[in-house]
């Protein structure tokens, strides 16, 4: 196990030294020392991960090894085939969509897509799409209507890319249609964040019967660092920027936009891509059997509710003239 | 209720709105310069000439009431959920603001407890919900009680069986609420889906600005899209635009024109001949309703 972030320099430091005892001779005693040594590095990351601030958090969701919707998509589908193109002018990289089989049910998948490299990520546009991008997504949705097949939809992602190319191809109109499109749709849909929440760019795949978050991913209006410079005056406010505005899932789950956290293993998804994808499976599946179960009219009207009931506002007395 | 406008001498701006008859008290002696042209103008002119400057055509902005004032038939106006504000679900202070004094600051100052009003009204007797938004109030953004209250305008036109019109002017979501700014996309988005399936027109009018999640959401939702002339009409907005791609943006892209040339919106329509086009809109929309029973009761 690696540990790179800032605040985890303790534990990388414990993770050399077990490294160090695994290379010497391996005689009774100090196996024991080793399997202490583990079980305590083990039992440390486990409480600080229990800890983490909004800002730590942030540093998780973007981490470079974090899997992607890609990985996720190979691990927990006997089958995916990937379908391209927005039928009218491109296909994004950005967003990958696909029919894939989950358990014995036929999905719709669809989610943003980083990478893992330097050459994957610019292949990804970083994971911003453009309007083909939401195009394609919206195609694919509706074809999942026309077949009655769920709709899993994982979000990763900075944000809509902010090119001005985007801007002469609507990619506000391209998120709009998004939003209006899923919130009538006629299949249940299951949003999970797995990494990054980006604003109006994540929220295009996020209108669903259940919104989940990987428990350490984080949702923004804005990212912190441009939070920061506007409402700080300062990018370099963005770890309070982010520790403010409650981004980290586990504060949007007390709000109750959130409907429940996917666990992901001990130290963060990356450390154990494998068990984070199965843990993944079991809460989409169990949330997939949950919706199946309603009539397609209850669902609706209570994706509706769900949406029409966030936010609390106030009553005041009438604005007095000065 | 129709509001008062009056203006005080001296302040160029509007200082006070009661809810009493319409009637507008304008001293003379005030000048406007145009930030456009840099020409000079009596304020009297420029109220009676909508706010567009003559010599250029520049549109300034308007107030929430201003717009309403000049839209609908007189006296027609019927505002609801004025008292709508936002409850700060953060508690949101940041280094250099506290939300809920900067909230109460300008609810004084602005004299709207929120960025947006909402009613109904007639504009050449045929009725219709609105929602007109005001960029005064913190810069137009959109929090939980604006979200609120446009989705009341729009579930307003579902209840009364009337077409919607939302005129937009928004610098983006409101940061101050964090998640539940965003949300206010998909619930209004959600709203107007519904209105939709009421077979119920949304005439959506772009003004300077709009922007950001106003934009990614209600606002490109309109059955027509109007928009007025130079208005700055995106969705990143050029300093973001400019910085991610190292480039200078013309002098006119991301405005109305830029967004009808790219197939974007229906119309880029004047102040003068706003009110004329809603109204052939929803004379048309009335005109259709024979049809509209007719096929309508079929296809059930």
């Amino acid at each position: 196990m690696h540990y790179d972030l800032d605040f985890e320099q303790e534990l990388a430091a414990d993770a050399e030294k077990i490294r160090e005892l695994q290379q010497e001779c391996h005689d009774e005693a100090t196996q024991q020392r080793l399997d202490r040594a583990i079980s305590a590095l083990h039992a440390r990351t486990k409480e600080i991960y229990a800890h983490l601030t909004s800002w730590q958090t942030v540093q998780v969701a973007r981490h470079k090894d974090r899997p992607t919707t890609i990985d996720y998509l190979q691990a927990i589908c006997d089958d995916f085939m990937e379908l391209h193109g927005d039928r009218a002018f491109a296909d994004d990289h950005a967003i990958v969509g696909g029919l894939g089989t989950l358990a014995d049910n036929t999905v719709m998948f669809i989610g943003q897509q980083k990478g893992h490299d330097m050459q994957e990520l610019r292949y990804r546009n970083f994971g911003m799409p453009h309007p083909e991008g939401y195009r394609k997504a919206y195609r694919l949705m509706s074809m999942a209507e026309k077949f009655h097949l769920p709709v899993i939809c994982l979000i990763d992602t900075p944000g809509a890319f902010p090119g001005l190319e985007d801007e002469e191809h609507g990619q506000s109109g391209a998120i709009a249609a998004n939003l209006l499109l899923m919130s009538r749709l006629r299949v249940p849909i299951i949003s999970v964040v797995i990494g990054e929440g980006g604003s109006g760019g994540a929220l295009a795949l996020s209108v669903a019967d259940r919104l989940l978050m990987l428990e350490n991913s984080v949702y923004t209006v804005a990212a912190p660092e441009a939070a920061a410079s506007i409402l700080w005056r300062d990018k370099a406010f963005a770890s309070e920027a982010a520790n403010t505005m409650r981004i980290s899932a586990r504060e949007l789950l007390a709000t109750g936009i959130i409907d429940e956290l996917v666990p992901e293993p001990v130290g963060g998804a990356h450390h154990s891509p494998h068990l984070a994808a199965g843990y993944l499976k079991e809460k989409l599946l169990a949330h997939l059997d949950e919706l199946e179960r309603c009539t397609i009219d209850e669902l609706i009207e209570r994706r509706y509710q769900k949406y029409r009931s966030i936010g609390a506002f106030t009553r005041v007395a009438v604005a007095t003239t000065s | 209720m129709v509001p008062t406008i009056t203006t005080v001498a001296g302040s160029g701006e509007i200082a006070s709105v009661e809810m009493e008859r319409a009637q507008i008290i304008i001293p003379s002696n005030i000048a406007v310069k145009c930030p456009q042209c840099k020409e000079i103008m009596y304020e009297r002119d420029h109220q009676r000439n909508l706010k567009v400057c003559p010599h250029c055509g520049y549109h300034f902005k308007l107030s929430a009431y201003e717009r309403i004032e000049m839209l609908v038939d007189a006296g027609s106006f019927v505002e609801v959920d004025h008292d709508i504000a936002s409850a700060d679900p953060l508690q949101f202070v940041s280094q250099s603001q506290i939300y809920a004094e900067k909230l109460a600051k300008e609810q004084q100052k602005v004299q709207l407890n929120e960025g947006v009003v909402i009613g109904h009204a007639a504009i050449d007797t045929f009725p219709l919900a609105l929602a007109v938004m005001d960029f005064r109030f913190i810069g137009g953004s959109m929090g939980a009680a604006v979200g609120e209250k446009i989705t009341r305008a729009i579930e307003l036109g579902i209840e009364m069986h009337i077409p919607v019109f939302i005129s937009s002017a928004s610098g983006g979501a409101r940061m101050q609420e964090g998640l539940f700014s965003l949300m206010q996309m998909a619930k209004t988005s959600a709203a107007l889906a519904k209105l939709g399936e009421a077979r119920l027109p949304f005439f959506s009018l772009l003004t300077d600005p709009t922007t950001g999640g106003v934009t990614a959401s209600f606002a490109m939702l309109g059955d027509v899209i109007l928009a007025e002339p130079g208005a700055l009409v995106c969705f990143a907005g050029p300093r973001v635009i400019e910085q991610f791609m190292h480039i200078q943006l013309p002098k006119d892209a991301v405005t109305a024109e830029f967004a009808y040339q790219h197939g974007l919106i229906d119309a880029v329509v004047s102040r003068h001949e706003l009110r004329q086009t809603l109204a052939r809109l929803l004379c048309m929309s009335v005109q259709a309703e024979p049809w509209q029973q007719t096929y309508g009761a079929a296809q059930q």
